[in-house]
């Protein structure tokens, strides 16, 4: 099992959970398992077209997937998600 | 071709920053890592480069009249930074930020003689762009230069800070900033491309805090407009925790004093030269540590929690 983290703004979704498990091989098995056990979080999280949605990063051992191989990306037994909300940083 | 000296203006005075090995920082004796210290220019932050290229369009475009209140959402450097060359061109200046940022940063703005306008702590910088954004729409005086939308941003740094890297570090392998606008990832990065296109660019982001996501869905999310991904070859997410550690081990070891997104830049500089066989990295440290000794960061408790809730980035 991954153990993902879930931001708040999706919380309520997982019943308030900060994190949760899932399994896969692919950070999109990983995903597909979560939406599964939480359909809510379907349409957040992916667009209609099965893509990561634009505002949405995911996050393996602190690297964004997008520049990995997206849901492609392969996932190890230990290895951690994060989600994350796209938010402005900057000064 | 050697940096003037002798300037005309502080304006002027803006950019050549020193690049400065840190081996003893360095994790790997065969890669050589630089720090590009943007806490050298005239108002302390690399944001001297892209207050003068986002007035300078401001002028140009045409749309600054008598009345005119220049407008901008920033967490503080930017508005340190415009608030300078504000202040030369004779322009009234009104920032918005989120009502959490640091004291050192409103005191500088006070000092200049600022207009502050807070927006909710807990909407962070997303807050403070759609305050200002909606600010601007009701009073037709207020001027947006706008660094999360305005090319005159990534501009700066594809004309001044790609410059100046490529002039004292030709044999670049890896450039390293840290991603707020995107503005530095996007101008750097741009100029790498044409003239080093097998040059790696990184970016390290911050780990936003729990109580700073006060988004009510994902759609409020935001990606800024200057920002352009496809110039990035990673990009890695770092901790308030971390980015201190790597803050406090740089001044231990090389003697500088920096801000935070310097040591979370550092902390992802640091991932890269372990992976690397040899070669060469460029990390910019966007600021001094100045601006951030009210919160403690030198000698505050990092296993707590509450680190992580620091607008510190």
């Amino acid at each position: 099992m991954t153990s993902v983290r879930i931001p708040p703004v999706l919380r309520t979704q997982v019943d308030g959970q900060k994190e949760v498990e899932a399994s896969g091989s692919t950070v999109g098995e990983v995903v597909t398992d979560l939406v599964t056990r939480y359909p809510e979080m379907g349409e957040q999280l992916l667009t209609p077209d099965g893509g990561l949605h634009r505002f949405v990063n995911v996050y393996l051992n602190g690297q964004d997937v997008r520049y990995l191989q997206l849901l492609d990306t392969p996932v190890a037994e230990r290895d951690a998600l994060i989600i994350l909300p796209a938010m402005a940083g900057g000064r | 071709m050697s940096a003037p000296r002798r300037y005309p203006s502080l304006v002027e005075a803006i950019g050549h920053t020193p690049l400065v090995e840190i081996p003893r920082f360095c994790p790997n004796p065969r890669v050589h890592l630089y720090a590009k210290l943007e806490g050298m220019n005239p108002t302390g932050s690399v944001k001297d480069r892209v207050a003068r290229y986002l007035v300078e369009s401001l002028e140009s475009s045409g749309r600054l009249t008598p009345d005119s209140i220049v407008l901008e959402p920033t967490s503080g450097n930017t508005g340190i930074a415009l608030a300078m060359i504000c202040k030369l061109r004779g322009l009234p200046l009104t920032v918005v930020m989120p009502a959490n940022v640091t004291r050192e940063r409103r005191q500088l703005l006070e000092i200049y003689g600022v207009t502050i306008v807070d927006s909710p702590a807990s909407l962070g910088s997303n807050g403070a762009v759609a305050l200002a954004r909606q600010m601007a729409a009701d009073d037709p005086r207020f001027v947006m230069p706008d660094q999360y939308a305005n090319p005159a941003n990534p501009r700066a740094h594809y004309e001044t800070t790609a410059v100046e890297i490529l002039e004292d570090c030709p044999e670049i392998d890896v450039f390293v900033a840290g991603l707020g606008t995107g503005g530095t990832l996007t101008g750097v990065g741009r100029r790498l491309r044409e003239e080093r296109p097998n040059a790696k660019v990184y970016a390290a982001e911050p780990m936003p805090g729990e109580m700073l996501q006060g988004l009510r869905s994902l759609d409020d999310g935001f990606v800024p407009e200057v920002f352009d991904a496809s110039v990035l070859d990673g990009k890695y997410l770092v901790t308030t925790a971390e980015s201190i550690e790597a803050l406090r081990r740089l001044t231990d070891v090389e003697g500088i004093f920096a801000g935070v997104s310097s040591g979370g830049v550092l902390a992802v500089a640091t991932r890269i030269a372990e992976q690397m066989e040899s070669g060469t990295i460029v990390a910019l440290l966007a600021d001094g540590g100045w601006k951030y000794l009210s919160e403690d960061v030198w000698s505050r408790d990092l296993d707590h929690e509450s680190v992580e809730e620091l607008n510190l980035w």
